[in-house]
């Protein structure tokens, strides 16, 4: 039997921990983490000790406080006695509110942008360029504040709209622009209005199931069914059967003028408008630039091999160009979503009350807890943040290249 | 050895960190100036003039400080500061006072531990409305959309009136006095309410002050004053006894006219004492002699300084009232000075 020496057994020496290439870097990260540790262990302790010496202690009793001040835009229940916790929440909500609206029209604006400014168009492509230009290179704050401004100045306080002799009206008799904000009509769910939203929900499932069967068709047989305006009908034309056929149970309340202000419907404050439009056109012109990064960086050969086959320009655009371009395009989008996010923040400069506006503003001035509120402003931003980029990366990985 | 010496600097720096707060004094005469937290401007209590210098009834308080510890009334870094951001300032060192509209409540002096000298201006939160409202009274405000500065007692104290009164309303958060007055004159608020002191500055810079009126109703205490941080009370006893003796000088006839003769001697003891002829006050306070004489010959007496900025000959024109000497059946009432 042949005898095959097993390999020499590595020896380790603990000077190889020094000596040893393959050991000494797990040394030197190791040291730098220990001393990290120590670092932050000693700043920490350093805070704490001078807070106690202070007279600070860290306590969230606060939270359960009654807050006493009043919020106006309140998306959920609350009043001047209910909790410093409570009022927090209407500020999250607010800010989730602004942000959502911003992102929404952001992306709107941006794709629209970004790819007019590549059309062959001159006065367009310009305008678009002055766009993005005008409003990428302004500070958001400066928007926020000219938009409010503009709308205090310029629109009609609701006294005008008072008396015979009214120096402004209502348009169609429902909407008012005033320099407080725009009141617009709000539906009135009567009894059986249940089945209509109902019926309205089932459409767009029904929408969806469509699309994909003609997708499917399109792909088997080649054949291509019309989608634009049965999905249309298809959204819309049950809902409104079914909305006669009930009796007409949503109805709408009409803003009219009670006392110092209008009454009834929706009121989108000024405050909340100036915020969400700044930030929507602000970032809007960032997105156009990422959308047209996205566009240009799909070589040309595909358009022009798109178009040898015969596909119009509009089916080019939509069929071979964007969805390669979202590839490039989603992940820039994900950190302008976070920065409406965070530019959000500024709504205290129209007094909008977002989370820094009552949490890190008003809660945070009446009891004087700083730091405490602090870092409760930093948590919940940092949780928005990552759940959008979490949400977003989800939607990165169904639009990314799938290699198979 | 050089890189070892940076360090142990570095180490030391950090070490006693926090530890600089207390001897406020000290700081104010190293530096040789006082850093004075004001308004962001409100006319007639802390705005800048024509000329770029601060003036107004809270400035001379400060004024008043900066002869006293610098002799010299013009060592004064003003800096403004909003509702919001005044306690932080103060708290963190940035400023070494405030004089700044700031009502003495139980939980600032007791939770945010300040440590209020006195009161220079006994005030109550009331409301302006433009004339032609045809409103007359604050209990025909239901409804309403009112601006408010955030960050002050005036909105805690709008929540319970509303709500003790049944009556709903709609606060407009604001950040400064500018922003409220450009809100309310383009009327994107009906009412505009703050200290009563407050609306009668914001109403003399209107262009049409008569278009305006202030409502009947006082609906809160307001007992504004300077205020210090907690802990430090040789700072604490400076600031409170300059404004002791700005107040003590109006009841002991004591002005900017008079000040150099009678510091020569008169047969008023306590003025003697005050202005330094006799007795070692300003020793006590580590100041010297001297302290009181220079900071009433600042800006005048307290009488003077009311009258100079905010009373019945200025456009602001508040009358005395409530802050009359004791005397003259007012509330001003120094301790002696003994
Ligand atoms: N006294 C109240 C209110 C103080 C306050 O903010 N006053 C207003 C108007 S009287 C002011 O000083 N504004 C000037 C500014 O905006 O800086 C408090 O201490 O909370």
């Amino acid at each position: 039997m042949a005898t095959i020496s097993a390999p020499p057994k590595a020896s380790f020496a603990l000077s190889m921990l020094l000596n040893d290439t393959r050991y000494r870097s797990y040394t030197f990260q190791f040291i730098s983490l220990f001393l990290l540790f120590v670092a932050f262990a000693y700043l920490g302790s350093n805070l704490f000790r001078n807070l106690a010496d202070a007279g600070l202690n860290i306590s969230y009793d606060f939270l359960g406080e009654p807050a006493g001040y009043d919020i106006n835009q309140r998306l959920i229940e609350y009043t001047s006695q209910s909790t410093h916790m409570r009022a927090t929440v209407v500020g999250v909500l607010n800010t989730l509110l602004v942000a959502f609206l911003a992102c929404l029209s952001a992306t709107i604006l941006g794709v629209v942008a970004g790819v007019l400014r590549l059309s062959r168009n001159w006065l367009i492509s310009k305008l678009m360029a002055i766009y993005v230009e005008a409003f990428r290179n302004v500070p958001v704050l400066i928007w926020i504040i000219i938009i409010f401004t503009i709308m205090t100045a310029v629109l009609p306080a609701p006294r005008a709209f008072r008396g015979d002799d009214a120096t402004a009206s209502m348009i169609f008799e429902s909407i008012a622009f005033t320099n407080r904000g725009v009141y617009v009509p709000s539906p009135v769910l009567g009894s059986g209005s249940l089945a209509v939203v109902l019926v309205f929900v089932l459409s767009i499932v029904a929408v969806f199931f469509y699309r994909r069967y003609a997708k499917k068709k399109l792909y088997s047989s080649g054949r291509l069914l019309p989608v634009f305006w049965p999905s249309l009908s298809l959204l819309f034309l049950p809902s409104i059967f079914a909305f006669f056929v009930l009796g007409q149970p949503v109805s709408l309340e009409y803003p009219v003028l009670k006392g110092f202000n209008f009454a009834g419907g929706w009121t989108v404050r000024g405050s909340l408008i100036a915020l969400w439009f700044a930030l929507a056109i602000y970032t809007g012109a960032f997105i156009a630039e990422n959308v047209r990064a996205g566009i240009l960086a799909i070589s040309k050969g595909q358009t022009e091999a798109a178009a040898s086959l015969g596909l119009r320009p509009n089916r080019i655009m939509n069929l071979v160009v964007l969805p390669q371009a979202l590839r490039v395009i989603i992940p820039p989008l994900i950190s302008q979503y976070l920065n409406i996010t965070k530019n959000s923040s500024l709504a205290i400069a129209v007094g909008y009350m977002d989370i820094t506006g009552t949490l890190g503003g008003i809660t945070l001035n009446q009891t004087g807890r700083a730091i405490e509120t602090i870092l409760l402003l930093m948590l919940f931003y940092l949780l928005i943040s990552l759940s959008i980029s979490a949400i977003m990366n989800v939607y990165n990985k169904a639009v990314s290249l799938k290699e198979r | 050895m050089r890189i070892r010496n940076l360090v142990g600097v570095i180490f030391v720096c950090v070490l006693s960190a926090g530890a600089g707060i207390a001897a406020t004094l000290d700081d104010v005469q190293a530096r040789g100036k006082l850093n004075c937290g004001v308004n962001t401007g409100l006319v007639g209590f802390a705005a800048p003039d024509s000329n770029g210098e601060w003036a107004g009834f809270d400035v001379a308080v400060c004024r008043a400080v900066a002869a006293a510890v610098l002799m010299d009334a013009s060592a004064v870094e003003f800096l403004p500061q909003t509702g919001k951001t005044r306690f932080t300032a103060l708290n963190s060192g940035e400023v070494d006072m405030l004089s700044r509209n700031t009502t003495w409540t139980f939980s600032r002096d007791v939770d945010l531990k300040f440590e209020f000298v006195g009161v220079n201006y006994y005030d109550g939160q009331g409301f302006m409305v433009p004339r032609d409202l045809g409103v007359s009274s604050a209990t025909e405000l239901d409804g309403a959309t009112v601006c408010i500065q955030t960050g002050t007692t005036t909105e805690l104290n709008l929540a319970d009136f509303f709500r003790s009164n049944t009556m709903n309303y709609e606060p407009v958060p604001i950040e400064t006095n500018a922003e409220a007055r450009q809100q309310y004159l383009a009327g994107s608020c009906d009412v505009y309410t703050t200290d009563a002191s407050g609306l009668a500055a914001s109403r003399a810079t209107f262009e049409n002050p008569a278009d305006h009126v202030l409502l009947p109703e006082i609906i809160s205490k307001e007992p504004l004053g300077p205020l210090v941080r907690h802990g430090d009370n040789v700072w604490g006893d400076i600031v409170r006894w300059t404004l002791n003796a700005l107040i003590s000088a109006e009841e002991l006839g004591i002005t900017s006219g008079n000040i150099n003769e009678l510091a020569s001697g008169t047969n008023n003891p306590e003025i003697n004492r005050l202005l330094g002829s006799e007795g070692n006050l300003g020793e006590m306070l580590g100041l010297d002699a001297e302290w009181a004489k220079r900071a009433i010959s600042a800006g005048g007496n307290y009488g003077e300084i009311f009258d100079a900025h905010i009373g019945e000959s200025t456009p602001i024109g508040l009358a005395r009232g409530l802050n009359a000497q004791w005397t003259n059946g007012g509330l001003l009432y120094s301790p002696p000075f003994r």
